[in-house]
């Protein structure tokens, strides 16, 4: 028992004198950032291109020598995290590179579902966070800490409802939404509201539940509705067997989707069932302007794919970032979270951002999307 | 003819192809339970794993381009699948349930929770989060029929999981491995001594029940999509197919798949909006395990003392 206590003792004295070793710290050498993404779970391609692009926004900095921030320069180190695409894994993840990895500001998450939880917890602990994807208006709502580089579903809901009533002369819409999912909850929602305020009338507005595979109770409802066009606001991995389900029961309207389609994978899952279809999105990287044909052009040449929106984003959060740890002055997260709300507007890839203060939503353009000839084709621009 | 009608064969037709395939998966869980009265909640993961095996055979052949006849890579496709699924639940239950069969009923429940976690994160780390489809093995043609519209899979899907009841069925009720685990779910202590070895016709029991989850897993991989965790919702809604039918009996297992089949397609189509399905769809079943509480087909328990 003696020896034990004594162990215990020894083990403390140096553990002290380790500590007191240390001295007085120097001070950070380097810029935390932290990452949640969706790696896995329903959307892995969300997460996947949001690391991609974050690693390529870091490695760009890095390969200059760092960030210049008060008249030094500091390198970036990144930690990635997986929130496996649930809210809670997300809000814990968030928690984590708060505490354990101690980051100056966080980057992400890109879905709603999970960006809200992971938001609530950044305002708590007053850490900076910009999400790139999500455009549900309560990521930010009522928040001094949060940002995001996409535009809202308010905005977006209002840009699909008027496309399907101006280009597809649209009197009827139906809507089938994921009901479990901020997100498409959401902007089914706003759609709904612009929609018959423009006069049209929404003749039947079905939901499902995440994860569910069969929809086909659904869209035959749908389908005896008559509806003129069909709005899916739900995820790229969702929308092909969607489509596909609704052509196997010969509903062949017009089918419209919101910037959760913006996944290449979609026209690999939903083969030429996807042709001729519209979705609204943040950016087209077939009308790149220069800032962005440079920033598509490195991606290309690293990853070998053409970046979806997500990376586009994630890469415009980190410039924006970037711009206000240097604003900033210091390595603080009051400081940076400062600098942040004062950027009046952004030239980023996905078009110009611009921000009113006390406003974590920037107000900026969407585009119009076609599927043809199994690629995304630049359709139209709607401005803000 | 005239739209209710069909809407009400179209409709009918939704949820007899839902229904196969909770039917041919709600079969591994009864016929687990009937023999070990364990409740193997691996099953929907050993699902899952079934599709990814149906998957690589499929795309394997298809890719070596021999010209095979489609009937030749689909039936191949098909057992190459079933014969890996029931080694692995072979595998699972010699390494995982086997030490556990003294030990009480719980542990190897938690168990199997386990393996099921096992599995997804297995599939998750080796093949990747990316949803994916088994490409068609057969020509996919739509059919319209005066309004009601029916295609090739869900025909192949509704009449292979009847012809795959019919043998299961003949299986259990006319051969010896039949007998010999009828025995078994009747007396476990008793049989050993008559000289039926248990352990194989438990091995035969899992290779089977999952065997008949890979047909359903093809199938369904044809159809929709596959993604590591997609065992999970099906699995329960299999496992409560199997309760509601009649825990151990096969074919309350069948039955109670077509009738969750039935409810999850027929309730949207009542209520105003799909949002409440699941949750209408579970106060039934709930009420009908309050009058049944064995299950459709299930006889009461009868508890020896």
């Amino acid at each position: 028992m003696l020896k034990k206590i004594l162990t215990i003792l020894l083990a403390l004295t140096m553990a002290g004198m380790a500590l007191a070793g240390c001295g007085p710290t120097p001070g950070p050498v380097e810029i935390k950032i932290g990452v949640n993404a969706e790696l896995t779970g329903g959307i892995p391609v969300v997460g996947a291109s949001c690391k991609n692009a974050a690693t390529m926004a870091v490695a760009e900095v890095n390969d200059a020598g760092g960030l210049e921030v008060g008249g030094t320069k500091y390198k970036v180190t990144l930690f990635v995290q997986d929130n496996e695409d649930k809210a809670e894994s997300s809000a814990a993840v968030a928690q984590k590179l708060i505490t354990q990895n101690n980051v100056l500001a966080i980057v992400g998450a890109n879905a709603s579902r999970n960006a809200i939880p992971a938001a609530a917890i950044a305002e708590d602990a007053k850490v900076p966070m910009i999400s790139p994807w999500s455009t549900n208006p309560k990521t930010t709502e009522g928040k001094k800490y949060v940002f995001r580089a996409a535009f809202i579903d308010p905005f977006q809901g209002r840009v699909v409802a008027k496309f399907a009533m101006d280009q597809l002369k649209a009197k009827k819409a139906a809507v089938l939404y994921d009901v479990a999912s901020e997100y498409n909850k959401g902007i089914a929602e706003f759609f709904k509201k612009t929609f018959e305020e423009a006069g049209g009338q929404v003749v039947s507005f079905e939901t499902y539940t995440t994860g569910d595979k069969d929809f086909s109770s659904q869209l035959t409802k749908i389908k005896n509705a008559g509806p003129d066009v069909l709005f899916l606001p739900n995820y790229y991995s969702e929308v092909p067997l969607q489509v596909q389900q609704a052509h196997k029961l010969g509903l062949t309207i017009p089918v419209v989707g919101s910037d959760s389609w913006g996944s290449e994978e979609l026209i690999k899952l939903g083969g030429k069932d996807m042709e001729g279809l519209f979705f609204s999105t943040h950016y087209a990287p077939d009308i790149a302007a220069p800032v962005a044909k440079k920033f598509i052009d490195s991606y290309k040449a690293k990853y070998g794919s053409t970046p979806d929106d997500v990376a586009a984003l994630t890469y415009d959060s980190f410039g924006l970032l970037f711009q206000a740890i240097k604003s900033a002055g210091k390595l603080d997260r009051q400081a940076v979270r400062d600098a942040l709300a004062k950027i009046p507007s952004y030239e980023g890839v996905t078009g110009k951002m611009q921000f009113k203060e006390g406003s974590g939503d920037p107000i900026k353009s969407a585009v119009i999307l076609q599927i043809k000839e199994g690629k995304f084709t630049y359709f139209s621009t709607a401005a803000p | 003819m005239p739209q209710p009608v069909t809407t009400l064969v179209q409709q009918t037709l939704n949820a007899l192809q839902v229904g196969s395939v909770y039917a041919l998966i709600a079969l591994g869980y009864t016929m687990v339970y009937g023999i070990l009265t364990m409740i193997n909640f691996a099953h929907g993961d050993i699902f899952m794993v079934s599709t990814y095996l149906g998957f690589f055979a499929a795309a394997w052949l298809l890719g070596l381009a021999l010209n095979m006849p489609p009937l030749v890579i689909f039936l191949s496709t098909l057992l190459f699948a079933m014969v890996g699924t029931a080694t692995l639940a072979v595998i699972i239950e010699r390494v995982a349930y086997k030490p556990l069969r003294q030990a009480p009923r719980l542990s190897a429940v938690i168990t199997a929770l386990g393996v099921g976690i096992f599995l997804e994160n297995f599939t998750l780390a080796v093949i990747g989060p990316e949803p994916r489809t088994i490409p068609p093995l057969f020509p996919l043609v739509n059919l319209n029929l005066s309004g009601v519209f029916v295609s090739t899979i869900q025909i192949v899907i509704i009449g292979v999981s009847v012809i795959v009841m019919i043998i299961l069925d003949t299986i259990v009720r006319r051969t010896m491995t039949g007998m010999a685990m009828r025995a078994i779910s009747f007396d476990k202590t008793i049989v050993p001594l008559m000289g039926v070895p248990v352990d194989r016709i438990i091995s035969a029991t899992f290779a089977l029940g999952s065997a008949i989850a890979a047909v359903g897993g093809i199938l369904y991989g044809m159809a929709y999509q596959l993604d590591p965790y997609m065992g999970i919702r099906i699995g329960w809604w299999a496992f409560i197919s199997a309760v509601v039918g009649g825990i151990g009996n096969i074919r309350g297992a069948f039955v109670g798949g077509f009738i969750l089949g039935f409810v999850e397609i027929f309730t949207p189509v009542f209520l105003p909006s799909s949002t409440y399905r699941d949750f209408v769809a579970f106060s039934l079943l709930l009420l009908l395990l309050v009058f049944r509480p064995t299950g459709i087909l299930g006889r009461p328990i009868v508890q020896k003392v």
